[in-house]
């Protein structure tokens, strides 16, 4: 479901322009770009900077301010795991642990094969139905080793 | 036809509620029988999703919790005329989660279909905007103060006084901004009404609108809710297309629109100010205040900021009068709360009641106790930021004095319950953790202080220098009270201090031997 496309100048200078005639298109743009690419490259900075009459080093800052946007592409599947206290009390720090022996991952890492990044999200709003997650954009709750284990391997098409 | 409601909320779609539909469709199909699948939102009792309801003669039959696999036996028992069968729950309504409780905000939602205009105007939709219209912008700010209405974003900021201070500001333009950005961990009610009922916070906004001049809002939702935002945005299209947004709302001359825009996963833009720069395209670095938003907001322009819940109580209270809903409540708690109820909970939902119920009866009365069926041992209100209550404090009334007195806070009401496995000095920990995670920098004891937090919680874990460590850890979180900017770093101690304080045996030797 991410974005799986190489960077592109051209199509990038394409979306920047799309979304000039917003007040304070910067937030809007930046997850245009990741949608399409699925990570906002370092080329992005002087695009935004010329467009935006900002300084690189203050497109930069904005940049790495928010957790969303990846410096890199992601795994071909992404498993957003929340780690809010009510998925905390239903079991979920465990769940990650268990995935991570498994794989030989950690927070924010993919597979060696590239196939799954996982990242921690702090509360999906899915907290009376904890412990919960979303793969690849879909919401899946309640979970267990067993359903969390074979979401992973479903979106792998394992 | 007959109807059959299943709901399309996420936390629904997240236990099967797309294959549940898919599959009555089809069997209805297999069976030659003809039905309408209306997918509503949730009605919030999310122990019983998937909650398919059939609508029949005597109101509408509720049957949950239904897995796909359910499907086959709800057809074979007759469900369609509300047969009986396992997971018949009864008329929904009478449901002791759904009896008990007073929905004035949350009256429609998980009842209609979220988008439908005629199911929305059907249910008392656009009474308040038409009344604010009528009574114009004064009448309206004396009403809603009137009501009591506290922000429920979590500081309790009177609503009306608010709305007046940005109407006296002069200024060629006013912003509403709605904060949907419900980052706390175990809160979804804003979430909920926004994918169940969305018309209410269009309706919502713009009364706030009328009363202070506003011609452009902004939601700004979490990137954590793509599913809210969709629905929310299709509710957007499909109200500006019936006039009751754009240049002439409802025929009243006065012109209006809102535009939606995502977060991007940062906790600390759900403050305020650090909304309002994030919403301007910067770094979300909370703002020291003097100026407050309602002199300078938005682009430096007198703003509103409320939050969804704050702001979708306005139509009640427009349609029904201040006095009604000021009917409810306690003390200076005015109103309903929706309170959500979550974490290891054996029935965990929404439950939207007048403030004033104890803290005991909302986990044990209406949650049913913990899921894995252990005792209780803690209880986190008001997010990463509220104080952990030991059973001892059930007796707390559920209002914002109360559990002030007690250093703890309602915030935006949720209610996270843990068993008698939770290890509090981890909570601790995560406490910390998650300042630091999302500290947005500008205040040294906020940024270093939870940073030193972490690594002192782990030396007392480590049972390296305990004694030190606990004063040291004391110390820290003394300073970050007093020397923080924002609630961010301010309140982070609360999970700390009342974890050490209530639950000093998970601290270590020197922690034990004290007791
Ligand atoms: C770190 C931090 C996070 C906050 N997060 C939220 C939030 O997610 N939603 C919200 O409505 N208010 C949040 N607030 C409170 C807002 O600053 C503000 O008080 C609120 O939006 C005002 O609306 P209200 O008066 O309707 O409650 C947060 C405050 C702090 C300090
Ligand atoms: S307390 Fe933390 S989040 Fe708040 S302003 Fe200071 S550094 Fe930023
Ligand atoms: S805490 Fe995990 S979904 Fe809210």
């Amino acid at each position: 479901m991410l974005g799986a496309s190489t960077w592109n100048a051209d199509r990038a200078q394409e979306i920047v322009d799309e979304h000039l005639s917003l007040e304070a298109p910067m937030l809007p743009i930046l997850h245009a770009l990741q949608e399409e690419f699925g990570y906002v490259a370092p080329e992005a900075a002087p695009l935004l900077a010329q467009a935006l009459n900002l300084s690189r080093a203050e497109v930069h800052g904005v940049i790495s301010f928010y957790h969303d946007f990846r410096h890199e592409p992601a795994g071909r599947h992404v498993l957003k795991l929340c780690r809010g206290e009510a998925c905390q009390s239903m079991g979920s720090e465990e769940l990650a642990e268990d995935l991570f022996t498994k794989l030989g991952l950690d927070w924010n890492r993919t597979t060696r094969d590239g196939e799954l990044t996982v990242e921690p999200v702090y509360c999906l709003g899915l907290c009376a139905s904890s412990p919960a997650a979303l793969i690849d954009g879909e919401p899946i709750a309640r979970l267990d080793a067993t359903t969390l284990g074979e979401a992973v391997d479903e979106a792998r098409g394992l | 036809m007959t109807r059959i409601f299943i709901p399309k909320d996420i936390a629904a779609l997240a236990v099967g509620a797309n294959k549940v539909a898919a599959k009555i469709e089809a069997e209805a199909r297999a069976r030659g029988l003809s039905a309408e699948i209306v997918r509503n939102g949730s009605r919030g009792a999310y122990f019983l999703e998937t909650l398919v309801e059939v609508e029949t003669a005597e109101g509408r039959i509720g049957y949950g919790p239904i897995a796909p696999s359910d499907v086959v036996s709800l057809f074979d028992a007759g469900f369609l005329s509300g047969g009986a069968h396992a997971l018949r729950i009864g008329k929904t309504d009478a449901h002791p989660f759904f009896a008990r409780q007073t929905r004035l905000t949350f009256a429609r939602c998980g009842i209609i279909d979220p988008t439908s205009l005629s199911d929305y105007a059907g249910l008392g939709g656009w009474r308040g905007l038409a009344r604010a219209i009528e009574i114009g912008p004064a009448a309206t700010i004396a009403e809603v103060t009137k009501s009591g209405l506290r922000g429920r974003g979590g500081a309790g900021f009177p609503t009306g006084i608010k709305w007046k201070t940005v109407a006296d500001a002069p200024a060629d333009r006013r912003y509403v901004v709605c904060n949907f950005d419900e980052g706390d961990s175990g809160t979804f009610a804003d979430r909920m009404i926004v994918e169940g009922d969305p018309y209410a916070l269009i309706e919502g906004m713009t009364i706030c609108a009328v009363a202070i001049g506003a011609t452009k809002g902004y939601v700004y939702c979490r990137s954590e809710y793509p599913h809210a935002a969709k629905t929310f945005s299709e509710a957007l299209v499909l109200a500006r297309q019936a006039g009751y947004l754009g240049s002439d709302v409802l025929g009243s001359g006065l012109s209006f629109d809102i535009e939606i825009r995502m977060g991007a996963g940062a906790y600390v833009c759900g403050e305020e100010t650090a909304l309002l720069e994030s919403l301007e395209g910067k770094r979300g670095v909370v703002r020291a205040k003097p100026p407050l938003p309602a002199h300078k907001g938005l682009f430096q322009r007198p703003t509103v900021v409320n939050n969804v819940l704050s702001l979708v109580a306005a139509p009640t209270i427009l349609e029904r009068g201040a006095d009604f809903y000021a009917s409810y409540g306690m003390g200076r708690s005015r109103g309903t709360m929706p309170l959500q109820i979550a974490g290891n909970i054996r029935y965990g939902g929404l439950f939207e009641t007048a403030f004033g119920l104890t803290l005991g009866e909302i986990v044990e009365d209406i949650g049913g106790g913990t899921a894995s069926g252990r005792p209780v041992r803690s209880v986190q209100c008001g997010g990463p930021l509220g104080a952990y209550f030991p059973r001892d404090y059930f007796d707390t009334p559920f209002d914002y004095e109360s559990f002030a007195a007690r250093d703890g806070l309602i915030g935006h009401g949720g209610v996270v319950v843990f068993d008698d496995t939770v290890d509090m000095s981890r909570m601790a920990r995560f406490a910390m953790e998650f300042c630091a995670v999302e500290s947005c920098g500008k205040c040294t004891p906020c940024r270093i202080g939870s940073t030193r937090g972490v690594e002192t919680v782990d030396r007392i874990r480590q049972g390296v220098k305990t004694a030190e460590n606990l004063v040291l850890l004391d110390d820290l979180c003394q300073t970050m009270k007093f020397g923080s900017l924002c609630a961010l770093g301010g309140f982070a101690p609360y999970p700390v201090l009342s974890a050490m304080r209530h639950f000093g045996e998970d601290f270590g030797p020197r922690a034990l031997a004290a007791e």
